[in-house]
């Protein structure tokens, strides 16, 4: 049995919302496959599984969040001998509940108490000590915690509990099937099951229906599995289902208990900004160096290929520098990478950060997994996508937290130059500026030519300037040999 | 095939719709620069290429965008290449 643990996605993440599982207990699973959205301070993202298997279990409920390292759901995995029952399992596992119902743990020993109390007079050969206070719970062997919970009005053992309070279900509202109306496992199962079917909503169109006002329960999926998705959501906010639920907004059935007010969300995103960068700005050493890049041969040859190409194939400025600056990082391995630790990993394959800004202001920045070796044409491709995804809360996990080096790109923004503040914990940022035409000396004579001005922050910690200052030579030559890229 | 300037307004509309979603024309005058005021970054831009030349059916060049920076600009565009 494997856990599926609320993953770090970034270095500026400690906990996540768990919004959505994308498969249920019983399915299949891929090592690879996205199984369930998670929402963190900055983005919404689907978290992919790194085990295969069957999903036994979901422990945790959308909507709730908790701390990274958190046991989601468990995996079961082939080809692994199968764990001991109950008492056996992780010590974490049965730990959660204990630690959430502490508050009423003295209330709890007392009832234990008054109730052992009662038993008594019928059994005399009981020894008459009274009752001791709870033992550690790292110590306890799980039956003899059950005989301490029995106090309780309900009767179910510890992993019942557990079960139950996951799945929100209520023990004293169970009647209990088990010898002496204890509560067993497929009592909670069964109420959980009883109660409506949970929506499967994809995140955008969550979130369109909270800003629209649109009642999910109203809505017909299209999508997958009856999935309701943007355009379902888009449909029934044009048509007359929009009428009824202005009243409900706030409800909990049209704002699910994830879903932050997007102002909280625009807060949110700048406080997890603010803590990552302000620790970026304190630990890492930056040094900088730019240099100006003459585009005029990537340029020409970017506006043939555009002339030639359908407007669907056509790349941007962009698709050239990304390229440019991974096949760099390849050529100088020193800055592709992480510092942890006090030293210096080199990063297995070259996965580019993209810088995207987000429409409600903030950014992320994805990664484009192995940049260096996709061609042009599938790199602007990818780019798109990585865009759309960023924008529309459709990221993978894997691209949120595997970046290796990251570009930013504020061209578009009118800007000439940008000397970024690196995410850690990678060791380079690497700045692209507006392609610009600007006077030139070439060959001896002054022209007016497409000019970039690409910048590197770098990590002094891991690299002195001369290395840095062979990446930007190396970007530079790459961009004039643009059909090489 | 003629593109009247009516049509072509509602092409470039409908073509900036497709791209930003929530994009608000009435904030929108037919001569602001609209890639500045709905914040379009040039993947958003070339989305917009992409879709008001599938609609408008009139190819456009790297050369022709700069003709693209207004409601009016872009309405115009389309009339005189549809010709």
């Amino acid at each position: 049995m494997a856990e599926f643990t609320m993953p770090s996605l970034g270095a500026d993440m400690d906990e996540g919302t768990l919004l959505e599982w994308l498969v249920g207990p019983g399915d299949l699973v891929h090592r690879g496959d996205p199984v369930a959205v998670v929402e963190t301070a900055k983005s919404t993202i689907e978290v992919e599984c790194f085990e295969t298997g069957t999903m036994t279990e979901l422990l945790v409920e959308p909507g709730t969040t908790v701390p990274v390292g958190t046991p989601l759901a468990l995996i079961g995995v082939p080809a692994k001998k199968p764990e001991p029952p109950e008492g056996g399992e992780k010590p974490h596992t049965t730990r959660e509940p204990r630690k959430a119902r502490q508050p009423e743990g003295p209330g709890e020993t007392e009832r234990a108490a008054k109730r052992r109390a009662a038993p008594r007079t019928q059994r005399k050969g009981e020894p008459a000590k009274p009752p001791s206070p709870p033992p550690e719970p790292a110590t306890v062997p799980v039956p003899v915690l059950t005989t301490v919970r029995q106090g309780v009005h309900t009767e179910a053992g510890p992993l019942v509990r557990h079960l139950a309070e996951q799945r929100g279900v209520d023990l004293e509202t169970l009647h209990g099937s088990g010898p002496g109306g204890r509560v067993t496992r497929t009592d909670v199962e069964e109420a959980v099951a009883a109660r409506p079917p949970r929506l499967r909503v994809t995140p955008l169109a969550r979130r369109l229906a909270a800003e629209t006002g649109v009642d999910l329960a109203t809505v017909k999926g299209t999508g997958k599995d009856s999935a309701i998705r943007a355009a379902d959501v888009r449909r029934a906010a044009h048509g007359p289902a929009t009428e009824i639920p202005s009243a409900k907004i706030g409800t909990p059935t049209v704002r699910p208990s994830g879903e932050r007010p997007s102002v909280d969300r625009g807060a949110a995103m700048r406080q997890a900004i603010a803590g990552l960068m302000s620790r970026a700005n304190r630990d890492i050493p930056h040094y900088y160096l730019s240099t100006t890049v003459d585009m005029a041969a990537a340029m020409d040859w970017l506006h043939e290929h555009n002339r030639r190409s359908p407007v669907g194939e056509r790349l941007l400025p962009a698709a050239l520098l990304l390229k440019a600056a991974a096949l760099a990082a390849r050529d100088v391995p020193e800055l592709n990478g992480s510092w942890t630790d006090d030293h210096f990993t080199a990063g297995e394959g070259v996965h580019l950060g993209v810088a995207v800004s987000l429409r409600g202001g903030g950014l992320v920045a994805p990664a484009l997994h192995h940049a260096d070796t996709l061609a042009l044409p599938q790199l602007m491709t990818a780019l798109k996508d990585l865009v759309t995804r960023a924008r529309t809360g459709r990221l993978r996990g894997s691209e949120v937290s595997d970046a290796t080096i990251t570009v930013t790109n504020l061209g578009d923004q009118g800007v000439e130059a940008v000397f970024g503040v690196i995410y850690p914990p990678q060791v380079a940022l690497v700045g692209f500026g507006r392609v610009v035409d600007r006077p030139c000396a070439v060959a001896g004579l002054l022209g007016v030519r497409p000019v970039v001005t690409s910048t590197l922050s770098a990590d002094h910690r891991a690299t002195d300037g001369a290395v840095g200052a062979r990446y930007l030579t190396a970007v530079t030559r790459l961009l004039q040999n643009p059909e090489q890229l | 095939m003629n593109i009247n300037r009516t049509d072509a307004l509602e092409m470039v509309r409908e073509s900036i719709s497709r791209v930003i979603p929530d994009a608000d024309f009435a904030a929108l005058g037919p001569g602001d620069a609209f890639r500045d005021v709905l914040e379009m970054d040039s993947l958003d831009f070339l989305s917009f290429v992409e879709v008001l030349s599938e609609r408008s059916g009139v190819r456009i060049e790297d050369e022709d965008t700069p003709r693209l920076t207004t409601l009016s600009g872009s309405a115009d565009f389309l009339v005189a290449r549809s010709g």
